[in-house]
């Protein structure tokens, strides 16, 4: 084991707590993250001790606030490796992180005929954001095919993206096979032809060591509840020139310098894309998370997360009935692990598994093309984190016997 | 500590009788000469059935049911041709109605009419698969509608 999992768990009292009389196996990380006491703590103290609205109250509690909330910003900064705080915004989650970038950067740039290139493999908030936009503005999607393991196919990618393309918009880490993508060498050729890159980044920072300045990235979207952060708290980290080039996203207090009947001017970045009272408390308790994984290295965490992933794949693979998608070596990918059991449906597996104790998630995932591409109406999804361990596992393959056993129809055994 | 929310009954949602269905479905070999289609999907859960259907003096003569999905998606498409083989439309419609309503009320009664499908009034308490126990009956109603417009194909989305 790469760290301590026991003192690791300890720290997560919902891992205490069984689920239809067996202990909780949370592999359900791609969707949310369980949550460390330190976070819940940290709520609790914003709502305890300086709950104040921020930015404009002149008193010790909203100064308090404040400072705490701008603070966390600056941890956002310093763990992306953000050249500054001026370049974070805080959002609801990734899903409107990217409805920013497509309202107040691409309505203003993208001219019919344009191009924005995505991926196969992206999920719907990477995928419908710029159907609309392309709808507004007559520019045309393209899509990044894949390969039979899950990869990008580099050739496609070097013909599609070219003199049209205005922005590449791709996920680091696909939420269903785990695919990691080269982000460097996509912005390398986009940044060639003019183009601007969003990077969906909610699979890759929560699990692995990501520096948008060393990507070289123009957007970078994640979620703080995918990294053991509260639920409601999204960041868009973009350049600082860039941000002040956009238009506002959403109107209101906060968002202005000045406001008359007539016409309002903006404040300054980012507080221009934060219009209203923002989710104080959770913002503040992001940091929290942010302390956490800080401690035990984003190293740490992606070489656990592929000790982990590759004894699930060999665990997987010895049962006969089980196909599992995406890259082969284990290197390759995310924690995250999606397959098939037989032609049972993810459903009724789900619903066994969680007979198990063990919690998975089962279905399209929210990406409803790729499984078009693979060629399945469904999968379901083992995911992993820091908390989780390879005996954990033993509840999973049993969950899978029971249901194969279940539902496995005589004929189609061969029984 | 909040005591956690009851838990519905795992045997109830898989009743025997739905298994059974679910590993050797009844009619499942399609009609080669149908009056209608009806295909139903759900893009939520990639459940597929396809209802085809033969008719005669105004009663579904025959109906054969296939498609992909979850047990209970087909294990309801399985069950609910057993019993209305042989039905008129209103006949059907009336029992379509009662599942449906049993499908609402995790506490009813299952009603006589209904039969064997007593076995899906567990479903009702599992919210999350209640449309996957009705996409057949509303794909066979989408059917007889279908039919008595003159129509041979139809497509509907859950």
């Amino acid at each position: 084991m790469t760290f301590d999992i026991q003192k690791i768990r300890a720290d997560f009292p919902i891992l205490k707590r069984e689920v239809h009389g067996r202990p909780l196996v949370y592999f359900d990380n791609a969707a949310t993250t369980q949550k460390p006491q330190s976070v819940i703590d940290a709520l609790v103290e914003y709502y305890s001790s300086y709950n104040a609205n921020i930015h404009r109250g002149i008193h010790a509690l909203a100064e308090e606030a404040t400072l705490r909330y701008e603070a966390t910003r600056q941890s956002v900064a310093d763990f992306i490796g953000a050249p500054s705080a001026d370049c974070i915004v805080f959002t609801r989650n990734t899903t409107e992180s990217i409805n920013l970038v497509a309202h107040s950067w691409g309505r203003k740039t993208l001219e019919p005929g344009d191009e924005i290139v995505i991926s196969a493999m992206e999920h719907h908030s990477d995928i419908v954001p710029w159907q609309l936009l392309a709808e507004t503005t007559g520019a045309v999607l393209r899509v990044l095919p894949i390969d039979g393991e899950g990869g990008l196919r580099w050739d496609e990618v070097e013909s599609l993206v070219g003199e049209k393309t205005k922005l590449v918009a791709v996920t680091q880490m696909s939420n269903v096979l785990g695919t990691i993508n080269p982000i460097a060498q996509i912005v390398k050729l986009a940044h060639s032809h003019g183009a601007r890159v969003l990077v969906d980044a909610a699979q890759s920072i929560p699990h692995m060591p990501v520096d948008v300045q060393e990507l070289e990235a123009d957007f970078v979207a994640f979620s703080a509840h995918k990294m053991l952060g509260p639920t409601g708290v999204g960041v868009l980290y973009a350049p600082q020139a860039l941000l002040e080039e956009m238009d506002p996203f959403l109107a209101g207090g906060e968002m202005i310098r000045r406001v008359s009947f007539e016409d309002s001017t903006w404040n300054d970045v980012p507080w221009k894309f934060e219009a209203g009272t923002p989710n104080i408390a959770d913002v503040c308790a992001f940091s929290a998370s942010l302390d956490y994984l800080a401690d035990l290295g984003m190293e740490n965490v992606r070489a656990h997360e592929i000790e982990m992933v590759a004894a699930a794949m060999r665990r997987l693979s010895e049962i006969e009935c089980v196909t599992i998608y995406g890259p082969k070596n284990p290197e390759d990918r995310g924690g995250v692990v999606a397959f098939n059991v037989d032609d049972i449906h993810p459903h009724d597996l789900g619903t066994v598994l969680d007979q198990h104790g063990v919690a998975i998630r089962a279905g399209h995932h929210c990406a409803q093309p790729l499984m078009g591409e693979l060629d399945v109406v469904a999968t379901a999804r083992a995911s992993f984190y820091i908390y989780n361990f390879e005996e954990e596992l033993d509840a999973l393959v049993e969950g899978i016997d029971a249901a194969a056993r279940m539902f496995r129809a005589p004929a189609r055994t061969g029984a | 500590m909040p005591q956690p929310v009851p838990e519905p009954e795992f045997d109830e949602l898989y009743r025997e009788l739905i298994l059974d269905h679910y590993r050797s479905p009844r009619h499942h070999e399609p009609l080669s000469e149908p009056d209608v289609v009806a295909e139903g999907y759900n893009p939520l859960c990639g459940d597929e059935v396809e209802i085809r259907l033969t008719f005669s003096n105004g009663a579904v003569r025959d109906l054969s049911f296939h498609g992909r999905g979850c047990s209970i998606s087909q294990a309801s498409g399985s069950m609910l041709s057993d019993l209305v083989i042989g039905k008129n439309a209103d006949e059907i419609r009336t029992l379509s109605g009662l599942f449906t309503t049993m499908m609402r009320e995790p506490e009813g009664e299952s009603p006589e009419e209904l039969g064997d499908l007593e076995a899906f009034q567990g479903v009702a308490k599992f919210p999350a698969r209640v449309k996957c126990a009705t996409l057949a009956w509303h794909t066979l109603e989408d059917g007889l509608t279908q039919h008595e417009q003159g129509g041979h194909a139809v497509r509907r989305e859950e």
